[in-house]
């Protein structure tokens, strides 16, 4: 039976088993590759994307979960890369292999969108779900500052 | 001191590209390490380029690499060595994966040699295309070649000055004669513009947007996913197994047995399950049955193993694989004896994207996608499996998700392979993360037993390091049998600390775990036992630490790697040594009070021909510990790409950090009892220490960066925490109840 649910704004129809979790259904069934799979039993954060704009570990999210409702992926987070968190995310020179930074950035992302000026706990608290085998952390930490500043001037220059 | 890299044959070939002239010159990286296997494979192969130069008339400058990116940078620090040389913007050089085919091999990518490796070489490609582009101008121009010259992807003459883009001038210099490569004039370092600046990554964006592709991102139409049923217990096999439920699975297209390939790719064999997408075929595996045939292994435990430790260190002689004067008499006779054993477990490497590999055997030809540190391996294996010949294995090697030294193997390659040949479909074999962690090839374990002897006046008489492990040499030897062991101490049995008696012993213990290389590789296990000894020397004779290790360590001068046969095969530089341990321990305000309860550590360590000291800095209490800082010093010679350094030793900090205080791989009936982040944890935010990094300012060639921060990371960390609170921890990983 196909699950209908909103994918980076636009709506999208699958016909898959209402078991196989969001994560596959993106990667095989949809070919969007930028969501990564790491561990299977959400305790890395490669698989993170937004689910009703909550940072969500879709490699344990069974698809029938999502219907109706809205899925951002990287691939949606901006069209070119200009999502604060991204740029901070160059500009630090964060991603070694990269492999993990698409959970890491999607989670950075949600951590902003409710507290725009995160202090370093707060950080701890959002980010310590997705790990880094390279061990970006303090980049990553930084490039979080980064955004907060880079989208507080943003905003006070509108 | 002579470049890391040895060149074995460099050529220079020039062809007319599809669509227009262009100037092409095909070199060859090798870093030293690799040079016998690149010499045996020149022997084979006709046209044995891993790297090339091309630029168009369009002023496109290409990079062909045959390096392989897995995080270390190389896509971002090569180019930087070219564009110096060539004179252009070194973000207008364009950087393309070589695929592996008869015209190009790939020697590998490891032992932290990239950038060293590739320092000469594409420093003379860039100057010979540099000089064939300006004589071309010359001629154009009827001038003297001496009173032009290249800036900034042009040819420019005169006052006022006329210039020529580079793009124009392929044609022409492409019918040039060549010039020699040993005597092509190398920019003075004095004038590079790039090279030592600091850059951003080139694959920031890419990565940061999702849009990278990673070898488990490869999707080729009509593929297949496999996953495959193995064995938990090390060399078992399967007995027999029953599908029928598997298939049933909706989306499981087939399900068929592989073999193990024996030595060489090491697969374990088992039961393959191929569907339409991953989620089936793991699903498909779950309802898998099969009977295993545990085999001899199944009786095999850490407990077991660390009795064999126990045994080889008290009953049987040693190899004894250095003798210098006559340490036993030395300790006999000493006015201060230390003794004291170190433990290091069976560790993991986890990249963070789990082994996968795409593969397409057609009748006449096979396609692959890899993640691999060494592809010419992996076109081997597809080769072998799809009873072709290796020129007609095309291999595409893919970034991946990280390396670390695990995807040099080609286990995961020849399973793909397997799977192909029977399926006839192009067919990904993905392993879990579980897969994973129960089916590496280990760090190995170790077990050492360090004396040392101190005369009236704290100086070393005496130091004595007997080692058991499992040897990465042996499970890698055709013959399989007992082996020397240097290999399984490195630059451990190269001793910077001044002695009349040294006096290194091996033996070896059987185990049936997977072992190979892990981040530092036997580094990792030496540097901590080396370091951690020094310190309890240094606090045994009432020393402080650091000045006990600059006294030891003495003169500058330089050491030859003891075993290396060869006196001027980067000989361990002393001054060099004390550089980076009196920079590290500056830069963390060695000797200023700490609060109580907190302590400071030092260790420097001599790898992959760099030098680095790591001071540590921590909270310890009775029942815990705390890592508050981290200050590394290095000297890896130039650096290329400062920016890339600091990642690297950052990163290698960390790794070195979860191998020291967080999980073992341990053994228990003939398997590895930890499957995923939940028991085999890793260092995440909330614990990652800050990491500061220095480096010396150096004019010696590039040397390593990827690995030689691992080795002091462990010791600098124990010796902090005895600092603190006088307790010594030598059993890796630590645990805050060690300290009670």
């Amino acid at each position: 039976m196909a699950i209908t649910f909103t994918l980076n704004g636009k709506s999208q129809s699958v016909d898959v088993s209402p078991d196989m979790p969001l994560l596959w259904v993106l990667r095989d069934t949809l070919n969007m590759t930028g969501t990564k799979f790491g561990c299977g039993m959400a305790l890395c954060g490669a698989c993170t994307v937004h689910i009703n704009g909550e940072a969500t570990r879709s490699c344990i999210t069974p698809i029938s979960s999502v219907a109706g409702k809205k899925v951002t992926t990287i691939e949606g987070l901006s069209a070119d890369g200009s999502h604060p968190v991204q740029k901070a995310w160059m500009e630090e020179d964060v991603p070694q292999c990269g492999y993990c930074q698409s959970g890491q950035i999607m989670s950075a992302a949600a951590l902003l969108s409710k507290k725009p000026n995160p202090t370093d706990a707060d950080i701890d608290d959002a980010m310590t779900g997705n790990i880094c085998r390279c061990g970006t952390y303090q980049r990553i930490r930084k490039a979080i500052h980064r955004a907060a500043s880079m989208a507080g001037k943003a905003h006070s220059a509108a | 001191m002579a470049t890391a890299s040895v060149v074995n044959r460099r050529e220079f070939i020039k062809t007319g590209a599809a669509g227009g002239a262009a100037l092409v010159i095909g070199f060859h990286l090798s870093p030293k390490a690799f040079a016998d296997q690149a010499q045996e494979q020149e022997k084979k192969s006709p046209n044995p380029f891993d790297a090339w130069v091309r630029i168009t008339p369009d002023n496109r400058v290409t990079l062909v690499l045959g390096k392989s990116e897995m995080g270390q940078g190389v896509y971002t620090s090569l180019p930087m060595i070219l564009a110096e040389e060539l004179c252009v913007d070194w973000k207008q050089v364009h950087v393309e994966q070589a695929s592996t085919n008869p015209k190009v091999y790939d020697l590998g990518t490891g032992g932290s040699g990239s950038v060293a490796g590739s320092w000469l070489p594409l420093r003379q490609a860039g100057a010979a295309a540099r000089e064939m582009l300006i004589a071309a101008a010359a001629k154009k121009w009827e001038v003297d070649a001496d009173t032009c010259k290249a800036k900034d992807g042009l040819v420019v003459h005169g006052h006022p000055e006329r210039s020529v883009r580079f793009g124009e001038l392929v044609a022409d210099a492409a019918k040039l004669e060549i010039p020699n490569l040993n005597k092509v004039p190398l920019k003075n370092p004095n004038d590079f513009t790039i090279v030592g600046r600091e850059v951003h990554r080139l694959d920031a964006a890419a990565k940061s947007t999702g849009s990278a592709k990673f070898g488990i991102d490869s999707r080729i139409p009509g593929m297949l996913y496999a996953v495959i049923a193995r064995c938990p217990v090390f060399e078992g096999k399967v007995a027999s197994f029953d599908a029928t439920k598997a298939k049933a699975v909706p989306g499981v297209r087939d399900v068929f047995e592989i073999k193990t390939s024996g030595r060489g790719a090491s697969t374990t064999g088992g039961v393959a399950v191929l569907a339409d997408n991953s989620w089936a075929a793991i699903q498909g595996r779950k309802a898998l049955e099969v009977k295993w045939d545990e085999g001899a292994a199944a009786n095999e435990s850490s407990e077991e193993l660390r009795k064999q430790f126990l045994q080889n260190a008290s009953a049987k002689p040693a190899n004894t694989l250095r003798n210098d004067g006559d340490a036993d008499a030395a300790l006999a006779s000493a006015d201060k004896k230390v003794e004291a054993i170190y433990e290091l477990p069976f560790a993991a490497h986890v990249c963070m994207e789990p082994m996968n590999c795409t593969v397409h055997i057609g009748p006449d030809s096979a396609e692959a996608w890899v993640p691999s540190q060494g592809p010419q391996w992996a076109q081997a294996v597809i080769a072998e499996a799809a009873k072709l010949p290796p020129e007609k294995v095309t291999v595409h090697t893919t970034l991946m998700g990280g390396g670390f030294g695990r995807r040099y193997q080609a286990d995961f390659v020849m399973e793909a392979a397997q799977i192909a040949k029977i399926s006839g479909k192009p067919v990904m074999v993905l392993w879990t993360r579980e897969d994973d962690m129960q089916h590496d090839f280990y760090r190995p374990a170790s077990y050492h037993k360090l004396q040392g002897a101190l005369d009236k006046d704290g100086k070393l008489t005496t130091y004595k390091h007997f080692q058991t492990s499992t040897s990465i040499a042996a499970k890698w030897s055709q013959k399989g049998v007992d082996d020397p062991g240097l290999g399984e101490f490195g630059t451990g049995a190269t001793i910077p600390y001044t002695t009349p008696n040294i006096r290194i012993e091996y033996t070896l213990a059987h185990s049936s775990a997977p072992r190979a290389w892990w981040r530092s590789v036997e580094h990792s296990s030496s540097g901590f036992v080396m370091e951690s000894f020094i310190d309890e020397l240094a606090h045994a004779s009432g020393q402080d630490p650091l000045a006990f290790r600059l006294k030891l360590i003495g003169d500058s001068r330089k050491i030859p790697q003891f075993g290396e046969g060869r006196e001027d095969y980067h000989p361990l530089d002393t001054g060099r040594l004390k550089g980076v341990l009196q920079l590290a321990a500056e830069k963390s305000g060695w000797g200023k009070p700490l609060p109580k309860g907190q302590g400071r550590g030092i260790a420097v360590f001599y790898s992959f021909f760099s030098y680095v000291a790591a001071a540590a800095e921590v909270s310890a209490s009775s029942t815990d510990f705390k890592v508050n800082r981290i200050v590394c010093a290095v000297d890896c010679g130039r650096a290329v790409n400062p920016n890339g350094v600091r990642a690297q030793v950052e990163s290698a900090a960390i790794y070195a950090l979860t191998a020291t205080v967080k999980d073992a791989i341990t053994v228990d009936r003939g398997r590895v009892v930890q499957a995923n982040f939940n028991d085999y944890a890793m260092i995440r935010m909330n614990e990652a220490p800050p990491i500061e990094v220095h480096i010396v300012n150096s004019t010696e060639a590039p040397t390593g960066i990827g690995e030689p921060t691992v080795p002091v990371i462990a010791p600098a960390i124990c010796n902090a925490i005895f600092s603190a609170t006088g307790k010594r921890l030598r059993r890796l990983p630590i645990r805050g109840q060690d300290l009670a």
